[in-house]
């Protein structure tokens, strides 16, 4: 029989952190302090010539940090198989926020697309963020019902899956939100291909995403901005000023870093905010001009540790829910990775995601945190 | 794990490894690889040239008084890059500018705008810059206009206002020079993709004349400070600073006082040609230094006012510039227009007739008309002058005698069936003479006159024959004449060919022969110095402005012309006798200074705009003093009647000034040179007293920056 013993609570908090996988920790630690120096260095000396706080932005970072870490603790406190009882709420909740976004007068309106709300005190929440959780635990939840059976996901939990996950989707595109609409969509995809779901789907799957993509593109369904901005990918001097503007400075910005860098608040293109959002879906470029190839090779290289770990527990785990939760937080970030930084090298269209654990910006930090929560969550349980 | 699921997850790891895997490539491509590239394309999206414009160099006569010097103005700028962000195009904002410094809304209007934003027939005065300089509107603006402007920022947007050096030419001694100094202007595109020389763009520059020619000793090297700004233009940091280094002077051999008596007995013979029943549309007038070739004085008729550049050209004014109604005062008549030498001309057949074995010391027969073919060739004055020598001849212009000479030549080289190597004596020795050749006067565009040999011939042949072959459906139904239409047929089978008439007129320097007024004084000077072309010089040096000689430009020589000295004996003997027993015999009628010249009076083919015959075009070429020649003088009127009536009076006009004659007396005092010859050393340049004199008019103004922000090209 056992004996509990009654544990303080710092005692308790420290031994659950010690049972996290370290290098995952060790890899979001290194891009939250990587971030946040980027942050600081993207509008300290702006503020500063504007005569506003220069530490504005940096502060407010740290505390979405801060909060992030939290949550994702707190994340990492129930048991990830009991969350499954928990997912149809985080899914209804999930598309309350993304119908609230959508209701005029509640959603904001921020570079065409209407992807906030915006609450006192500065602060706003970008439902689609969160959107991304659960969409990613209502599928692992469907797709690993019949694993007590110990059989693969039938079509017919495919057809559910797909179906829950098209409320929210498609609310993203009504935004409309392209960048967050293709990670989410990549991410079921990979997450149905890992379940062991028949292969038909998953070839399906892709092909209706080239065909929708084309569709989109012809039908008109697509916004007039999103489309100059694919434009402007496959042709800079399509729209100069705009789209292109952003996407030839955000170039230059990382290529004049070099090898070296120019120093991190030393970045004159930087400094004269030639690059448009700066701290948040350009936060690249930042460390490419200021920390140079080394820098941002190392941030690359960061991301690259994080999603090795986090495919590690994905393996160890014999629980396929768990697998396909680690699965699907691994696509959204590795997706949302490579759109950002792809965005800025001019290797992918132009589309707004923030970088994780790197940019600024509350609801992609609390969100990103949360998945490594979850991360952690599985590994924890996984022993 | 399914067998499946296993396989999948390898995909995905896969595929998540080459994400990263191409982020870092595509991070090594743009860092490593092309790092060099980016960082000079971040630093021009970054830097910003500010550029201060050097002073220009002075361009100074030959006793170094300032015919074109930098003085202080201030300038009134459209920035149109934020006129164009404004609801009504910054429509308002001009009015009130247009208020302000006192010129028409339109006028403004159309010096704001891109010449290729405006229709073809309304692009005078437009702005021949770039839209991402602030476009500079007027130079004369004063000190309150300015301060008005600078003070009231909020009603002036995108309007500015700072000191700049305004291009300005004194006439300290009340020359106008136009067609020798030229004029600058603002640089344009093309000048800032010239890849030989870096321009910036709010720099002047020389457009034409001296100021063009000499430009790049004349403009100094601007000071240039690159900062570093950020995205709103605000400047950040200083990267790099030179300071402005002035422009050299340019000392010419141009005489002020010369110049300017030149130019008023220019326009005085216009004026006077015009009283006597002529049309007299232009002319000019050149004076030259027989031993050097350096151009004393240099007067086109009509001229303009070189100031009005830098004051900013209304419409009307840069209308009238290239008007034909006004005669085109853009035209330098000197070295750009084209007239028949007419008899000036028979010095040369003087030349060829004693290579072709003519005695010119025989009598010759000079009846009123020759008669070769069906054709009648006559002299001008319609009478007989009987059996006279060859230098009564000259004096007194008879035609008859050249007439037969030229026939009989042509007919010697084969006439309608040519030798095959023909003599062609007076082709030949014009060509010597530099006929149909630009003299290289150091003026930019000037033009080569016409040697119509039978090369010429041939080439113009070849160029027209279309329309002499399809004569009757291509000509004007007025030019449909019987005769015209035959020698159209003529000229369609065989136009190429010299006929009888061509070479009879070209003896005369009639038909198709063509002349410069600054190849004619070139070639009267040659008969004066013993036979040598110079290379007419209007620069003779540059000089720093500490003083040292970094150019000095000696005389050049350009060959000889073909004449023995027995027949330049004979030339001068000819060309005194015109002046005291021919055709300017009453002109010269004790004259103190002997002169030495040449009437012309050349017939003109066409008609005026109003259908009135035009008028035949005056020569008087000429040198003095006869005995010891010094200066060749020549002017021609356009239009302007007999050489003698007109263009005689004009030239002994320019010598009273240059000698000092003042009622048939020579008064040294009063000559412009008393040393009785051009002096040749470099001068000393006194900017000083010029410019103090004009400080006077010009309000000196310190405010605000003096320099303006422009982006690199």
């Amino acid at each position: 029989m056992t004996i509990f013993r009654q544990e303080t609570r710092p005692r308790r908090f420290l031994r659950n952190i010690s049972r996290f996988d370290h290098w995952l920790s060790f890899s979001v630690a290194a891009l939250l302090l990587f971030g946040t120096l980027l942050v600081w260095a993207a509008t300290k000396n702006w503020f500063a010539s504007q005569h506003l706080d220069p530490q504005y932005y940096v502060k407010r970072h740290v505390i979405n940090i801060l909060i992030g870490l939290a949550l994702a603790y707190g994340t990492t406190l129930i048991d990830y198989r009991l969350l499954r009882a928990y997912t149809p709420i985080v899914w209804g909740l999930g598309v309350l926020g993304l119908l609230a976004v959508l209701t005029p007068g509640i959603g904001s309106t921020v570079n065409g697309a209407k992807a906030w709300i915006a609450l006192p005190g500065g602060f706003d929440i970008q439902p689609a963020e969160l959107a991304k959780i659960s969409v990613i635990l209502g599928i692992s939840m469907l797709l690993a019902e019949r694993r007590s059976l110990g059989a693969d996901p039938s079509d017919k939990d495919v057809l559910k899956a797909l179906s829950i996950s098209a409320i929210p989707i498609l609310l993203i595109m009504l935004q409309p939100d392209l960048g967050t609409t293709l990670i989410i969509s990549a991410a079921i995809v990979i997450m149905i291909a890992v379940s062991g779901a028949p292969t038909r789907w998953v070839a399906a799957l892709l092909l209706l995403a080239v065909l929708g993509g084309f569709a989109a593109v012809k039908s008109g369904v697509m916004s007039e901005y999103q489309i100059k901005r694919l434009q402007s990918f496959v042709d800079p001097n399509a729209d100069p000023q705009q789209s292109g503007y952003q996407l030839r400075q955000a170039r230059i910005t990382i290529g004049s870093g070099g090898i070296l860098g120019r120093g991190l608040f030393h970045g004159p293109q930087t400094n004269g905010r030639f690059v448009p959002e700066q701290q948040t879906d350009f936060i690249f470029t930042v460390a490419g001009e200021e920390t140079g190839f080394i820098g941002s090779g190392l941030m690359l290289l960061l991301f690259g540790l994080f999603f090795w770990r986090a495919f590690l527990i994905a393996q160890r785990t014999s629980d396929l829910f768990g697998r396909l939760v680690c699965v699907g937080v691994i696509a959204w970030f590795a997706f949302q990775t490579f759109e950002n930084i792809g965005m800025t090298m001019g290797l992918m269209p132009m589309t707004g995601v923030p970088l994780p654990f790197v940019s600024y910006g509350g609801s992609s930090m609390f969100a990103t945190l949360i998945g490594f929560g979850l991360l952690q969550n599985v590994h924890l349980r996984s022993r | 794990m399914s067998q499946r699921s296993r396989l999948n997850m390898i995909v995905v790891q896969a595929l998540v490894l080459s994400l990263m895997l191409a982020m870092l490539g595509r991070l090594f491509y743009l860092q490593v690889a092309s790092g060099l590239k980016y960082q000079n394309d971040a630093l021009s999206i970054q830097s910003r040239d500010i550029v201060t414009p050097a002073v220009r160099g002075a361009i100074v006569d030959d006793t170094g008084a300032p015919m074109a010097i930098d003085r202080p103005g201030m300038v009134i700028t459209v920035d149109r890059s934020i006129l164009g962000k404004m609801p009504d195009k910054g429509e308002a904002v001009l009015k009130r500018v247009a208020k302000l410094i006192g010129i028409k809304y339109g006028d403004l209007y159309i010096r704001t705008r891109l010449c290729g934003e405006l229709p073809i027939a309304k692009r005078t005065g437009c702005w021949n810059g770039t839209l991402y300089q602030p476009v500079p509107v007027t130079k004369e603006a004063t000190e309150a206009q300015a301060l008005k402007i600078l003070e009231n920022s909020d009603i002036f947007p995108g309007i500015g206002a700072a000191p700049v050096p305004i291009r300005s030419y004194p006439a300290l001694s009340g020359e106008n020079a136009a067609h020798i100094l030229g004029y600058v202007g603002s640089v344009t595109a093309e000048d800032l993709t010239n890849t030989t020389k870096q321009y910036y763009q709010n720099e002047t520059v020389g457009k034409t004349g001296l100021e063009f020619q000499y430009d790049k000793y004349l403009q100094g090297i601007p000071g240039v400070k690159t900062v570093i700004v950020d995205r709103t233009e605000n400047v950040t940091s200083t990267a790099t600073q030179t300071n402005p280094i002035p422009g050299n002077n340019l000392v010419t051999n141009i005489n002020a006082k010369l110049q300017a008596a030149t130019e008023k007995a220019l326009a005085s013979t216009v004026l006077s040609a015009r009283a006597q029943g002529n049309k007299a549309d232009s002319g000019a007038a050149i004076v030259m230094d027989v031993h050097t070739g350096r151009v004393l004085a240099m007067a086109s008729y009509p001229t303009y006012d070189p100031n009005m550049w830098q004051k900013g050209l209304t419409t009307a004014q840069a209308q009238a510039l290239f008007s034909d109604a006004d005669g085109v005062p853009a035209l330098s008549r000197a070295i750009d227009g084209e007239y028949a030498p007419a008899s000036t001309f028979k010095v040369l057949s003087v030349v060829a007739a004693s290579h072709a074995g003519y005695n010119l010391n025989a009598n010759y027969n000079c009846p009123y008309s020759v008669k070769f073919g069906n054709q009648i060739f006559h002299n001008d004055d319609s009478q007989s002058q009987g059996t006279m020598s060859l230098q009564t001849a000259i004096a007194v212009s008879c035609d008859t005698i050249w007439y037969q000479i030229g026939y009989d030549q042509w007919v010697k080289d084969g006439g309608l069936t040519p030798k095959k190597n023909p003599n062609d004596y007076f082709f030949k020795n014009a060509a010597l003479f530099g006929i149909g050749q630009p003299t290289g006067i150091d003026l930019p565009s000037e033009a080569s006159g016409r040697l119509p040999d039978r090369a010429w011939k041939l080439a113009y042949y070849k160029q027209n024959k279309n329309f002499y072959c399809n004569y009757t459906s291509r000509a004007r139904p007025s030019d449909l004449t019987p005769f015209l239409i035959a020698v159209a047929k003529e000229d369609c089978t065989d136009g190429y060919i010299v006929r009888a008439g061509d070479a009879v007129n070209f003896a005369i320097g009639q038909g198709d022969a063509l002349i410069t007024p600054i190849q004619m004084t070139d070639i009267y000077a040659a008969i004066a110095n013993g036979g040598t072309l110079y290379t007419p010089e209007v620069a003779r040096a540059v000089v720093k402005p500490d003083g040292t000689t970094i150019e000095n430009y000696k005389p050049q020589s350009r060959g000889k012309i073909p004449a023995s000295a027995s027949t330049l004996n004979f030339l001068h003997a000819a060309l005194r006798s015109v002046t005291t027993s021919g055709t300017a015999a009453s002109v010269f009628a004790s004259y103190p200074v002997a002169v030495s010249g040449k009437t012309g009076t050349g017939q003109v083919q066409g008609r005026n705009a109003n259908g009135t015959a035009k008028d035949p075009t005056s020569w008087f070429a000429s040198y003095a003093p006869s005995n010891k020649p010094e200066y060749a003088v020549v002017m021609m009127v356009s239009q302007g009647g007999y050489g003698a009536s007109t263009s005689a009076v004009g030239v002994k006009e320019i010598y009273d000034s240059i000698f000092g004659v003042v009622g048939n007396k020579v008064i040294p005092a009063k000559a412009i040179f008393p040393s009785g010859a051009p002096p040749t050393g470099i001068p000393t340049i006194d900017l000083q007293s010029a410019t103090l004199k004009k400080a006077n008019t010009v309000k000196k103004v310190n405010t605000a920056k003096t320099t303006k922000t422009v982006k690199k090209p």
